[in-house]
Protein backbone atom coordinates (compact mmCIF):
# COMPACT_ATOMS: atom_id res chain seq x y z
CA UNK A 1 0.00 0.00 0.00
CA UNK A 2 2.70 2.49 0.88
CA UNK A 3 4.24 1.69 -2.16
CA UNK A 4 1.19 2.94 -4.42
CA UNK A 5 1.25 5.73 -2.37
CA UNK A 6 4.37 6.71 -2.91
CA UNK A 7 3.52 6.37 -6.81
CA UNK A 8 1.08 9.04 -6.69
CA UNK A 9 2.82 11.66 -5.09
CA UNK A 10 6.23 10.73 -7.42
CA UNK A 11 4.19 10.33 -10.09
CA UNK A 12 1.79 13.55 -9.51
CA UNK A 13 4.85 16.09 -8.49
CA UNK A 14 6.85 14.35 -12.09
CA UNK A 15 4.01 15.72 -13.93
CA UNK A 16 3.89 18.89 -12.63
CA UNK A 17 7.25 19.53 -12.98
CA UNK A 18 7.26 18.52 -16.26
CA UNK A 19 4.62 20.44 -17.43
CA UNK A 20 6.03 23.27 -15.24
CA UNK A 21 9.28 23.21 -17.18
CA UNK A 22 7.29 23.20 -20.84
CA UNK A 23 8.15 19.82 -21.53
CA UNK A 24 4.60 19.17 -21.98
CA UNK A 25 4.99 21.43 -25.04
CA UNK A 26 6.03 20.57 -28.82
CA UNK A 27 7.35 23.90 -29.36
CA UNK A 28 9.88 23.87 -26.47
CA UNK A 29 11.16 20.69 -27.37
CA UNK A 30 11.17 20.92 -31.05
CA UNK A 31 13.30 24.41 -30.36
CA UNK A 32 15.53 22.39 -28.11
CA UNK A 33 16.32 20.09 -30.55
CA UNK A 34 16.30 22.54 -33.69
CA UNK A 35 19.05 24.13 -31.30
CA UNK A 36 17.21 27.66 -31.50
CA UNK A 37 16.64 27.68 -27.24
CA UNK A 38 18.51 25.72 -25.48
CA UNK A 39 16.61 26.58 -21.88
CA UNK A 40 15.23 23.45 -21.73
CA UNK A 41 18.65 22.05 -22.60
CA UNK A 42 19.92 23.32 -19.51
CA UNK A 43 16.81 22.43 -17.08
CA UNK A 44 17.58 18.63 -17.87
CA UNK A 45 21.46 19.02 -17.77
CA UNK A 46 21.09 20.61 -14.03
CA UNK A 47 18.03 17.94 -12.72
CA UNK A 48 20.42 15.20 -14.13
CA UNK A 49 23.23 16.62 -12.29
CA UNK A 50 21.59 17.46 -9.06
CA UNK A 51 19.80 14.32 -9.15
CA UNK A 52 23.09 12.05 -9.53
CA UNK A 53 24.70 14.57 -6.70
CA UNK A 54 22.28 13.67 -4.58
CA UNK A 55 22.35 10.02 -4.63
CA UNK A 56 25.88 9.34 -4.91
CA UNK A 57 26.43 11.41 -1.99
CA UNK A 58 23.41 10.09 -0.14
CA UNK A 59 25.08 6.73 -0.10
CA UNK A 60 28.99 7.72 0.84
CA UNK A 61 27.06 9.21 3.67
CA UNK A 62 24.64 5.86 4.23
CA UNK A 63 21.35 7.77 3.58
CA UNK A 64 20.48 6.27 -0.25
CA UNK A 65 20.27 2.39 -0.19
CA UNK A 66 22.53 1.29 -2.67
CA UNK A 67 20.24 -1.17 -4.15
CA UNK A 68 18.17 1.23 -5.25
CA UNK A 69 19.94 1.68 -8.24
CA UNK A 70 18.70 0.02 -11.07
CA UNK A 71 21.27 0.54 -14.15
CA UNK A 72 19.96 -0.72 -17.31
CA UNK A 73 22.15 -3.29 -19.78
CA UNK A 74 23.86 -1.81 -22.82
CA UNK A 75 23.54 -3.21 -26.84
CA UNK A 76 24.06 -2.46 -29.82
CA UNK A 77 20.36 -2.21 -29.64
CA UNK A 78 20.24 0.47 -27.19
CA UNK A 79 21.79 2.97 -30.45
CA UNK A 80 19.47 1.53 -33.02
CA UNK A 81 16.64 1.89 -30.55
CA UNK A 82 17.88 5.78 -29.20
CA UNK A 83 18.01 6.59 -33.01
CA UNK A 84 14.40 5.58 -33.92
CA UNK A 85 13.37 7.09 -30.83
CA UNK A 86 15.06 10.60 -31.28
CA UNK A 87 13.80 10.39 -34.94
CA UNK A 88 9.82 9.79 -33.69
CA UNK A 89 10.98 12.49 -30.84
CA UNK A 90 11.70 15.25 -33.30
CA UNK A 91 8.61 14.74 -35.57
CA UNK A 92 6.01 14.48 -32.70
CA UNK A 93 7.57 16.73 -30.19
CA UNK A 94 6.80 14.06 -27.55
CA UNK A 95 8.77 11.27 -25.60
CA UNK A 96 6.60 8.72 -23.79
CA UNK A 97 7.14 9.70 -20.69
CA UNK A 98 5.76 13.76 -21.49
CA UNK A 99 2.99 12.41 -23.78
CA UNK A 100 1.16 11.09 -21.12
CA UNK A 101 1.24 14.49 -18.93
CA UNK A 102 0.45 16.33 -21.74
CA UNK A 103 -2.60 14.36 -22.79
CA UNK A 104 -3.43 14.58 -18.94
CA UNK A 105 -3.17 18.97 -19.74
CA UNK A 106 -5.75 18.59 -22.53
CA UNK A 107 -3.10 18.42 -25.71
CA UNK A 108 -5.05 16.09 -28.50
CA UNK A 109 -2.33 15.58 -30.44
CA UNK A 110 -0.79 13.70 -27.34
CA UNK A 111 -3.43 10.79 -27.08
CA UNK A 112 -2.67 10.16 -31.19
CA UNK A 113 0.87 10.06 -29.90
CA UNK A 114 -0.09 7.44 -26.95
CA UNK A 115 -2.38 5.42 -29.33
CA UNK A 116 0.82 5.32 -32.00
CA UNK A 117 3.16 4.23 -29.10
CA UNK A 118 0.35 1.39 -27.90
CA UNK A 119 0.83 0.38 -31.19
CA UNK A 120 4.99 0.62 -31.96
CA UNK A 121 4.93 -1.13 -28.22
CA UNK A 122 2.77 -3.75 -29.54
CA UNK A 123 4.78 -4.55 -33.04
CA UNK A 124 8.28 -4.77 -30.86
CA UNK A 125 6.03 -7.32 -28.98
CA UNK A 126 5.62 -9.53 -31.92
CA UNK A 127 8.89 -8.98 -33.56
CA UNK A 128 11.26 -8.50 -30.36
CA UNK A 129 12.42 -12.81 -31.14
CA UNK A 130 14.00 -11.63 -34.62
CA UNK A 131 16.24 -8.24 -32.85
CA UNK A 132 17.21 -11.12 -30.04
CA UNK A 133 18.02 -13.96 -32.70
CA UNK A 134 20.23 -11.01 -34.63
CA UNK A 135 22.25 -10.78 -31.61
CA UNK A 136 21.31 -7.30 -31.66
CA UNK A 137 20.24 -7.51 -27.88
CA UNK A 138 23.68 -9.17 -26.92
CA UNK A 139 25.45 -7.22 -23.90
CA UNK A 140 28.38 -5.25 -24.96
CA UNK A 141 31.27 -3.94 -22.52
CA UNK A 142 29.80 -5.50 -19.48
CA UNK A 143 26.10 -4.93 -20.11
CA UNK A 144 24.93 -3.33 -16.36
CA UNK A 145 27.64 -1.79 -15.68
CA UNK A 146 28.48 1.91 -14.38
CA UNK A 147 31.41 3.97 -15.31
CA UNK A 148 33.33 3.75 -12.26
CA UNK A 149 32.71 0.74 -9.84
CA UNK A 150 30.12 1.83 -6.91
CA UNK A 151 31.03 0.47 -3.53
CA UNK A 152 28.05 -2.02 -2.72
CA UNK A 153 26.32 -1.60 -5.61
CA UNK A 154 25.50 -5.19 -7.67
CA UNK A 155 26.62 -3.76 -10.73
CA UNK A 156 30.17 -3.91 -12.50
CA UNK A 157 31.85 -0.68 -13.27
CA UNK A 158 33.57 -0.31 -16.71
CA UNK A 159 36.50 1.05 -14.90
CA UNK A 160 37.82 0.29 -11.57
CA UNK A 161 37.20 4.64 -10.47
CA UNK A 162 35.59 4.94 -7.49
CA UNK A 163 31.73 4.77 -8.70
CA UNK A 164 30.56 7.22 -6.17
CA UNK A 165 33.18 9.50 -6.42
CA UNK A 166 32.85 9.75 -10.29
CA UNK A 167 29.57 9.98 -10.15
CA UNK A 168 29.43 13.18 -7.90
CA UNK A 169 32.27 14.76 -10.40
CA UNK A 170 29.89 13.55 -13.31
CA UNK A 171 26.88 15.58 -11.60
CA UNK A 172 28.64 18.74 -11.04
CA UNK A 173 29.94 18.24 -14.01
CA UNK A 174 26.74 18.37 -15.91
CA UNK A 175 25.41 21.09 -13.30
CA UNK A 176 28.30 23.44 -14.86
CA UNK A 177 27.64 22.43 -18.16
CA UNK A 178 24.12 23.61 -17.83
CA UNK A 179 25.27 27.27 -16.37
CA UNK A 180 27.94 26.92 -19.37
CA UNK A 181 25.53 26.04 -22.46
CA UNK A 182 23.99 29.77 -23.50
CA UNK A 183 20.18 30.31 -24.26
CA UNK A 184 20.18 30.54 -27.34
CA UNK A 185 22.50 30.09 -30.30
CA UNK A 186 22.71 30.23 -33.71
CA UNK A 187 20.71 27.71 -35.45
CA UNK A 188 24.05 27.14 -38.07
CA UNK A 189 25.79 25.80 -35.33
CA UNK A 190 25.34 22.39 -34.61
CA UNK A 191 28.41 21.62 -33.63
CA UNK A 192 28.31 23.81 -30.55
CA UNK A 193 26.59 20.91 -28.45
CA UNK A 194 27.74 18.93 -26.37
CA UNK A 195 27.07 14.56 -26.95
CA UNK A 196 25.45 13.86 -23.89
CA UNK B 1 3.91 30.39 -16.47
CA UNK B 2 7.14 28.29 -16.93
CA UNK B 3 9.70 27.32 -14.65
CA UNK B 4 12.90 28.99 -15.08
CA UNK B 5 15.95 26.52 -16.05
CA UNK B 6 17.44 26.71 -12.35
CA UNK B 7 14.16 26.53 -10.52
CA UNK B 8 12.82 23.66 -12.98
CA UNK B 9 16.02 21.21 -12.98
CA UNK B 10 16.30 21.55 -9.15
CA UNK B 11 12.89 20.76 -8.41
CA UNK B 12 13.13 17.91 -11.58
CA UNK B 13 16.37 16.66 -9.66
CA UNK B 14 14.86 16.15 -6.56
CA UNK B 15 11.76 14.14 -8.12
CA UNK B 16 14.30 11.96 -10.29
CA UNK B 17 15.96 12.23 -6.25
CA UNK B 18 13.33 11.61 -4.16
CA UNK B 19 12.21 8.26 -6.57
CA UNK B 20 15.63 6.51 -6.53
CA UNK B 21 15.60 7.40 -2.72
CA UNK B 22 12.39 5.76 -2.04
CA UNK B 23 11.84 3.12 -4.70
CA UNK B 24 13.69 3.14 -7.73
CA UNK B 25 14.52 5.17 -10.87
CA UNK B 26 11.97 6.45 -12.95
CA UNK B 27 10.57 5.11 -15.96
CA UNK B 28 7.94 5.30 -18.32
CA UNK B 29 7.85 3.32 -21.95
CA UNK B 30 7.78 -0.25 -19.78
CA UNK B 31 3.91 0.48 -18.95
CA UNK B 32 3.08 0.90 -22.58
CA UNK B 33 3.91 -2.63 -23.09
CA UNK B 34 2.12 -3.64 -20.01
CA UNK B 35 -1.07 -1.40 -20.93
CA UNK B 36 -0.17 -3.50 -24.45
CA UNK B 37 -0.40 -7.23 -22.55
CA UNK B 38 -3.53 -6.01 -19.92
CA UNK B 39 -5.65 -5.63 -23.59
CA UNK B 40 -4.05 -8.22 -25.55
CA UNK B 41 -4.78 -10.40 -21.98
CA UNK B 42 -8.01 -9.61 -22.26
CA UNK B 43 -9.12 -10.24 -25.73
CA UNK B 44 -7.27 -13.38 -25.92
CA UNK B 45 -6.61 -14.45 -22.03
CA UNK B 46 -4.21 -17.77 -22.55
CA UNK B 47 -1.76 -14.89 -23.25
CA UNK B 48 -0.90 -15.35 -20.00
CA UNK B 49 -0.92 -17.65 -17.42
CA UNK B 50 0.34 -18.59 -14.18
CA UNK B 51 2.48 -21.01 -13.03
CA UNK B 52 3.57 -22.33 -10.35
CA UNK B 53 6.70 -19.91 -10.13
CA UNK B 54 4.88 -17.11 -11.26
CA UNK B 55 4.08 -15.78 -14.52
CA UNK B 56 4.31 -16.63 -18.14
CA UNK B 57 2.73 -15.57 -21.65
CA UNK B 58 3.02 -17.57 -25.41
CA UNK B 59 4.33 -13.77 -26.24
CA UNK B 60 8.35 -14.08 -25.43
CA UNK B 61 8.72 -10.88 -25.01
CA UNK B 62 6.09 -11.01 -22.07
CA UNK B 63 7.44 -14.11 -20.62
CA UNK B 64 11.23 -12.77 -20.69
CA UNK B 65 12.98 -11.93 -17.56
CA UNK B 66 10.93 -14.88 -15.50
CA UNK B 67 7.54 -13.45 -17.00
CA UNK B 68 7.96 -9.83 -15.25
CA UNK B 69 6.10 -8.57 -17.67
CA UNK B 70 3.27 -10.89 -17.72
CA UNK B 71 3.12 -10.41 -13.81
CA UNK B 72 2.62 -6.70 -14.25
CA UNK B 73 0.46 -6.91 -17.09
CA UNK B 74 -2.09 -9.66 -14.60
CA UNK B 75 -1.61 -7.65 -11.42
CA UNK B 76 -1.77 -3.17 -12.87
CA UNK B 77 -1.92 -2.25 -9.35
CA UNK B 78 1.74 -1.80 -9.20
CA UNK B 79 3.89 1.37 -8.36
CA UNK B 80 5.42 1.41 -11.89
CA UNK B 81 1.84 1.30 -13.57
CA UNK B 82 0.14 3.42 -11.54
CA UNK B 83 3.21 5.91 -11.29
CA UNK B 84 2.07 6.88 -15.15
CA UNK B 85 -1.44 6.77 -14.50
CA UNK B 86 -0.55 9.19 -11.46
CA UNK B 87 2.15 11.22 -14.19
CA UNK B 88 -1.53 11.95 -16.51
CA UNK B 89 -3.36 13.54 -13.08
CA UNK B 90 0.02 15.52 -12.90
CA UNK B 91 -0.46 17.36 -15.92
CA UNK B 92 -4.17 17.60 -15.63
CA UNK B 93 -3.52 19.32 -12.14
CA UNK B 94 -0.55 21.76 -13.16
CA UNK B 95 -2.78 22.78 -16.27
CA UNK B 96 -6.05 23.55 -14.32
CA UNK B 97 -4.02 25.62 -11.94
CA UNK B 98 -2.05 27.81 -15.11
CA UNK B 99 -5.57 28.53 -16.99
CA UNK B 100 -5.13 25.41 -18.93
CA UNK B 101 -3.90 25.21 -23.00
CA UNK B 102 -4.93 27.48 -25.38
CA UNK B 103 -8.00 26.07 -27.69
CA UNK B 104 -5.90 26.23 -31.43
CA UNK B 105 -2.81 25.15 -29.07
CA UNK B 106 -4.16 21.83 -27.79
CA UNK B 107 -4.66 20.89 -31.44
CA UNK B 108 -1.53 21.44 -33.12
CA UNK B 109 1.63 23.50 -31.06
CA UNK B 110 2.99 26.84 -32.49
CA UNK B 111 6.41 25.62 -33.84
CA UNK B 112 4.37 22.81 -35.90
CA UNK B 113 1.39 25.15 -37.29
CA UNK B 114 4.40 27.84 -38.56
CA UNK B 115 6.29 25.45 -40.57
CA UNK B 116 3.13 22.97 -41.45
CA UNK B 117 0.02 24.83 -41.70
CA UNK B 118 -3.07 24.29 -39.69
CA UNK B 119 -4.24 20.63 -40.82
CA UNK B 120 -4.94 18.83 -37.91
CA UNK B 121 -5.37 15.63 -39.57
CA UNK B 122 -1.22 16.24 -40.95
CA UNK B 123 -1.03 16.92 -37.39
CA UNK B 124 -2.59 14.05 -35.32
CA UNK B 125 -0.55 11.78 -37.94
CA UNK B 126 2.27 13.03 -37.70
CA UNK B 127 2.31 12.28 -33.43
CA UNK B 128 0.63 9.05 -34.25
CA UNK B 129 3.73 7.96 -36.71
CA UNK B 130 6.32 9.79 -34.17
CA UNK B 131 4.99 8.06 -31.35
CA UNK B 132 4.92 4.53 -33.18
CA UNK B 133 8.50 5.11 -33.70
CA UNK B 134 9.35 6.20 -30.52
CA UNK B 135 7.78 3.21 -28.30
CA UNK B 136 9.54 0.99 -30.52
CA UNK B 137 12.74 2.20 -30.07
CA UNK B 138 12.40 3.05 -26.84
CA UNK B 139 11.56 -0.84 -26.41
CA UNK B 140 14.56 -2.23 -28.87
CA UNK B 141 16.72 0.55 -26.51
CA UNK B 142 15.04 -1.06 -23.09
CA UNK B 143 13.86 2.24 -22.05
CA UNK B 144 13.15 5.76 -22.92
CA UNK B 145 14.23 9.64 -21.97
CA UNK B 146 13.24 9.45 -18.82
CA UNK B 147 14.37 5.78 -17.61
CA UNK B 148 17.61 5.70 -20.10
CA UNK B 149 18.90 9.13 -20.44
CA UNK B 150 17.90 10.77 -17.21
CA UNK B 151 17.75 7.89 -14.44
CA UNK B 152 20.88 6.17 -16.22
CA UNK B 153 23.15 8.73 -17.00
CA UNK B 154 21.96 9.85 -13.32
CA UNK B 155 23.71 6.49 -11.96
CA UNK B 156 26.52 6.85 -14.19
CA UNK B 157 25.58 3.76 -16.38
CA UNK B 158 27.13 3.18 -19.69
CA UNK B 159 23.72 2.02 -21.33
CA UNK B 160 21.77 5.68 -20.74
CA UNK B 161 25.16 7.46 -22.91
CA UNK B 162 24.66 5.32 -25.56
CA UNK B 163 21.09 5.86 -25.65
CA UNK B 164 21.26 9.84 -25.07
CA UNK B 165 24.16 9.54 -28.14
CA UNK B 166 21.81 7.96 -30.07
CA UNK B 167 18.25 9.99 -29.34
CA UNK B 168 20.22 13.37 -29.82
CA UNK B 169 22.13 11.94 -32.97
CA UNK B 170 18.94 11.23 -34.63
CA UNK B 171 16.90 14.19 -33.31
CA UNK B 172 18.97 17.44 -33.98
CA UNK B 173 19.46 16.58 -37.37
CA UNK B 174 15.48 15.56 -38.12
CA UNK B 175 14.58 18.84 -35.79
CA UNK B 176 16.82 20.90 -38.07
CA UNK B 177 15.31 19.52 -41.69
CA UNK B 178 11.94 19.67 -40.55
CA UNK B 179 11.52 23.00 -38.36
CA UNK B 180 13.28 25.66 -39.93
CA UNK B 181 10.72 28.55 -39.40
CA UNK B 182 10.84 29.92 -35.94
CA UNK B 183 7.92 30.92 -33.64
Amino acid sequence: MTVIILAIVIGLAFGVVLDRIGATNPTVIGKMLNLTNLNLAKTILLAIGTGSLLMFAGQMLGLVDVGHMSVKSAYIGVFIGGLLLGTGWAVAGYCPGTSVVAAGTGRKDAWFFIAGGLLGAAAYMVTYPSWKAWGLLDSIAGGKVTLGTVPGAKYDGLSALPGDVLGIALGLALIALAFALPTRMSPKAPEMLPAE
Amino acid sequence: MLLNWKTGGLLLGLVFFAAVLLVKPIGVSTQFVILDGIVADAITPELITKTDEGYTSTNAYLAKSNGKYAKAASNPLNYSFIFVAAMILGGLLSSRLRGGVEKGEREISALWRANFGDSKVKRYAAAFAGGFIVLYGARLAGGCTSGHMMSGMMQTSLSGYIFALGAFGAAIPVSLLMFKKGV
